[in-house]
């Protein structure tokens, strides 16, 4: 069940742990917006290396780097196509006219093909520190705080709950119809999908057993007794939010001023001078 | 002074004909410690249901009878107002915890009252104490043992301070020191707090030294109400299936050997004492 | 026969289960396996029909290393109760389900038909052949589940838990049907941490606690010692501790049965008029 695993919440506290989530979401969201606004392989290595001190502070280096390896295969991906893409229609590029022949444009088609993935891996390194850091927890307190309906937030933190015993529960099952001579990877393709009904149906019966039960228990425990729920915890901004607040809108105002005003060298300019 | 009353008591589950309880009365007066108990199917989990509005205000179904909890009548109260004077804690832990950490989960039904923070602070950090399980607090439930789940259920309800607390087999998927821990946390409530206990179970063995009133029910209707003493060497209780503890059972044994000890024993040190007795005298 | 042969399991999450087990359940053995919740016991048993593979270690079941086979055929031979029903039911009909296993292990129509009939029968749920097990009673829907596996007829039958969650007339009832199944020469191993049950039954029990047998040996023999039962958080059966009161009083203390404590004590206060 090792699928499950990157969903199982832990409670981990550190500088970045403690962070607001909203305010976390708004650092990444700027992160987002400048990754956009430049296509350029050196501004968008200087963006990739802006989270990097949260995953280490935060010390989930070792989880940030396999979300990174996971997002390794859709990265060449991006690579290729845009590769080819620019090597078939080389005439939208600057500084390159068609055909592709000369050393100087084969490198100007990688370096913009490198950036654009690396647009992609910036993305997919600001808002997985996002995630890692949060806990789910702090994320459906954060949504109810934004005006999100109390029944969304609770929904959604009750599914997390839930994950790390329904994967039990589903290996319990498979063991189960295994102990009755249950293969599931013999047979065609049509057979091994029919194979998986002997767990599915007892998942499934269960689950909704399990939601009656949850439905009874919460009904016990006053749900809906008042139009207004207070809440146990509150998300309130600390020093170190405004930091980060601040720390986000300078950098976004940097982005849009140099946006505006310079023009970011490529690499092959740089390099044939 | 009664706190629970039901009169001819009938309930049919909807969708069906048979009825699930039949004409039961029973009363429950203040501060009692009643064990519920009977073979499986008898009716038990639905006469809970009864007690805080489950049925009919969740349920549906057709109910009739009176019924009268803590003053109030169930049917023109709904669920949540029951829920300031009757807790129900259920059989399996897993199902009736859904926050992200323990406390959080105890101050569910205080959420739901719009208590203010400060208070509720309060109020939790008391329910986790008395179950004896604050170090646990920032816990996720997913990482507990089954009787820890089960004693922060039991740390939910009682956070919201009611007068009764109904459990329904909270112990039947525990292991004997588990089960053991939960009897004493409920006891200590019942005696120390003054809340009204009605526990369902079947291993008589465990509970009955805490209970003062026994109620055998079958096929949905009260077969049997006495103390454990008499519930225990009643032939009826027998034939019914319920559990007799050994240590009555051994009493018993003796007794058909023509050998009576002074008194009924309902736990080993009872048993122990009397047949102490016996031997040196002989 | 089952030989384990200085067994470790580890778990991919890093939890070491078992460490260092050694055993051999013989044919028409009856084994009780018990121990805390945590102790390694259902992990123990697993490693008996394969559904877990030793980290380290072997088991041969009838001379044959569990690694070299797959689960199916294991079940064959070893039967695996699990501990909730509802973990395995998902026919339509009860006859169905019991089919199940029948067809994944090749058998001929006839004997399916045959088969059912007698597993319907022996567990006393024939009434109920074409009714859905999702109808049934918690009882009758563990009485279903094991119906569905001894029809195959294992030589080895693995219950885990079988007496969790039962009332008292069907506990009684399944004691009694485990024991007859004993009788006829099956091997039955079952987990639990039921003391009276076991003190009724009075199989071979080993103790286990931190993934290690503590000890082996008659229920008579550990039952009645609380030293060695309070390693592994159990405490001794009722009768028991009524003797181990009286210990001083010259009774014997290894008693765990009430029937013969009642007749040690009639002899006691018999000799003495």
């Amino acid at each position: 069940m090792s699928v499950f695993e990157g969903f199982k919440f832990r409670k981990v506290s550190s500088v970045v742990h403690d962070l607001d989530p909203r305010i976390k979401f708004f650092f990444v969201s700027v992160l987002f917006v400048m990754a956009i606004l430049f296509t350029k392989l050196l501004a968008l290595t200087v963006l990739f290396f802006i989270p990097l001190p949260f995953v280490f502070m935060a010390k989930v280096n070792r989880q940030w780097l396999r979300s990174l390896r996971g997002a390794a295969f859709l990265a060449i991906f991006i690579f290729a196509t845009n590769f080819i893409f620019g090597y078939f229609s080389p005439a939208s590029f600057q500084g390159i006219t068609p055909p592709v022949d000369t050393l100087v444009e084969y490198l100007v088609l990688l370096e913009r093909a490198a950036a654009m993935t690396l647009r992609f891996v910036v993305l997919i390194a600001s808002f997985s520190v996002f995630f890692l850091t949060t806990s789910p927890d702090h994320l459906g307190l954060a949504l109810q705080q934004s005006r999100i309906p109390y029944e969304f937030c609770f929904a959604f933190t009750t599914a997390v709950r839930f994950v790390p015993v329904l994967a039990d529960e589903a290996q319990t099952i498979m063991d189960a119809q295994k102990a009755r001579g249950l293969e599931l990877e013999r047979g065609n393709l049509l057979k091994r999908v029919k194979n998986y009904i002997p767990i599915l149906i007892p998942l499934i019966v269960n689950a909704i057993r399990r939601s009656l039960e949850l439905a009874e228990s919460m009904e016990s425990r006053a749900w809906g007794a008042s139009e207004k729920r207070t809440n146990l915890y509150e998300l309130k901004l600390k020093r170190a939010d405004y930091i980060l607040v601040l720390i986000s809108v300078l950098m976004l105002l940097l982005a849009v001023y140099v946006w505006l005003y310079v023009s970011i060298p490529s690499l092959t300019t740089l390099l044939s001078l | 002074m009664s706190v629970i009353e039901t009169r001819d008591l009938t309930y049919t589950y909807p969708g069906v004909t048979k009825p699930s309880i039949e004409e039961v009365s029973v009363t429950i007066n203040k501060g009692d410690f009643v064990i519920l108990t009977g073979p499986s199917g008898c009716g038990k989990t639905t006469l809970c249901r009864c007690f805080n509005g489950l049925i009919p205000h969740f349920y549906n179904g057709d109910l009739e009878g009176k019924i009268e909890v803590a003053g109030l009548n169930v049917v023109d109260h709904q669920i949540h107002q029951i829920a300031r004077h009757v807790g129900l804690v259920f059989q399996n832990p897993e199902n009736q915890l859904f926050a992200l950490s323990v406390e959080k989960d105890v101050a569910f039904g205080l959420e739901n009252f719009a208590m203010p923070r400060d208070e509720m602070r309060k109020r939790v950090d008391w329910a986790l104490q008395m179950a004896g399980i604050s170090e646990l607090s920032e816990r996720p439930p997913h990482e507990l043992s089954g009787g820890q789940q089960q004693r922060v259920a039991i740390a939910s309800v009682l956070a919201m301070q009611p007068d009764i607390m109904v459990l329904d087999e909270p112990t039947s998927f525990l292991d004997p020191v588990g089960a053991e821990k939960i009897f004493e946390v409920i006891n200590e409530l019942n005696k120390k707090l003054g809340i009204t206990i009605i526990l369902v179970e079947h291993r008589l063995d465990l509970a009955a030294k805490y209970a003062n009133h026994v109620i055998v029910m079958n096929k949905g209707k009260i077969a049997l109400t006495g103390s454990p003493r008499e519930i225990f060497t009643s032939e009826e209780a027998r034939l019914i299936g319920v559990g007799i503890p050994k240590a009555t059972k051994l009493y018993q044994h003796l007794k058909k050997h023509g050998i009576r000890l002074k008194a009924v024993p309902v736990t080993t040190e009872e048993t122990a004492d009397l047949l102490r007795e016996i031997l040196k005298n002989d | 026969m089952i030989e384990v042969k200085d067994l470790y399991y580890t778990y991919p999450t890093g939890l070491e289960a078992l460490k260092g087990i050694s055993l051999t359940v013989n044919d028409g053995e009856f084994l009780a396996v018990m121990g805390q919740n945590g102790a390694g016991k259902t992990t123990l048993v697993k490693h008996f029909n394969g559904l877990l593979k030793p980290t380290k270690g072997e088991i041969l079941v009838d001379g044959v290393s569990t690694r070299d086979v797959s689960v199916a055929q294991l079940a064959r031979n070893v039967g695996f109760v699990f501990q909730n029903p509802d973990h395995q039911l998902f026919s339509e009909t009860v006859e169905e389900e019991i089919v199940f296993a029948l067809r994944n292990f090749g058998f001929e129509k006839a004997v399916i038909e045959k088969q059912v009939d007698w597993a319907l029968n022996l567990l006393d749920v024939t009434q109920y052949r074409k009714t859905s097990p999702f109808m049934l009673s918690g009882g009758e829907r563990k009485r279903v589940a094991l119906a569905s596996i001894l029809a195959w007829d294992p030589q080895v039958i693995i219950l885990d838990e079988p007496t969790i969650g039962q009332d008292h007339q069907q506990k009684e009832k399944l004691q009694q049907f485990i024991l007859q199944l004993n009788a006829q020469k099956k091997t039955v191993i079952v987990v639990t941490h039921d003391v009276e049950f076991v003190a009724e039954c009075s199989p071979r029990v080993i103790l286990m606690s931190q993934g290690k047998i503590v000890v082996d040996g008659t229920a008579k023999k550990i039952l009645t010692n609380p030293k060695v039962l309070a390693q592994a958080s159990i405490v001794p059966p009722q009768i028991t501790q009524i003797f181990l009161e009286l210990a001083d009083l010259g009774l014997p203390t290894d008693v765990i049965d009430v029937h013969e404590a009642t007749k040690i004590l009639l002899n006691r206060l018999r000799k003495r008029s």
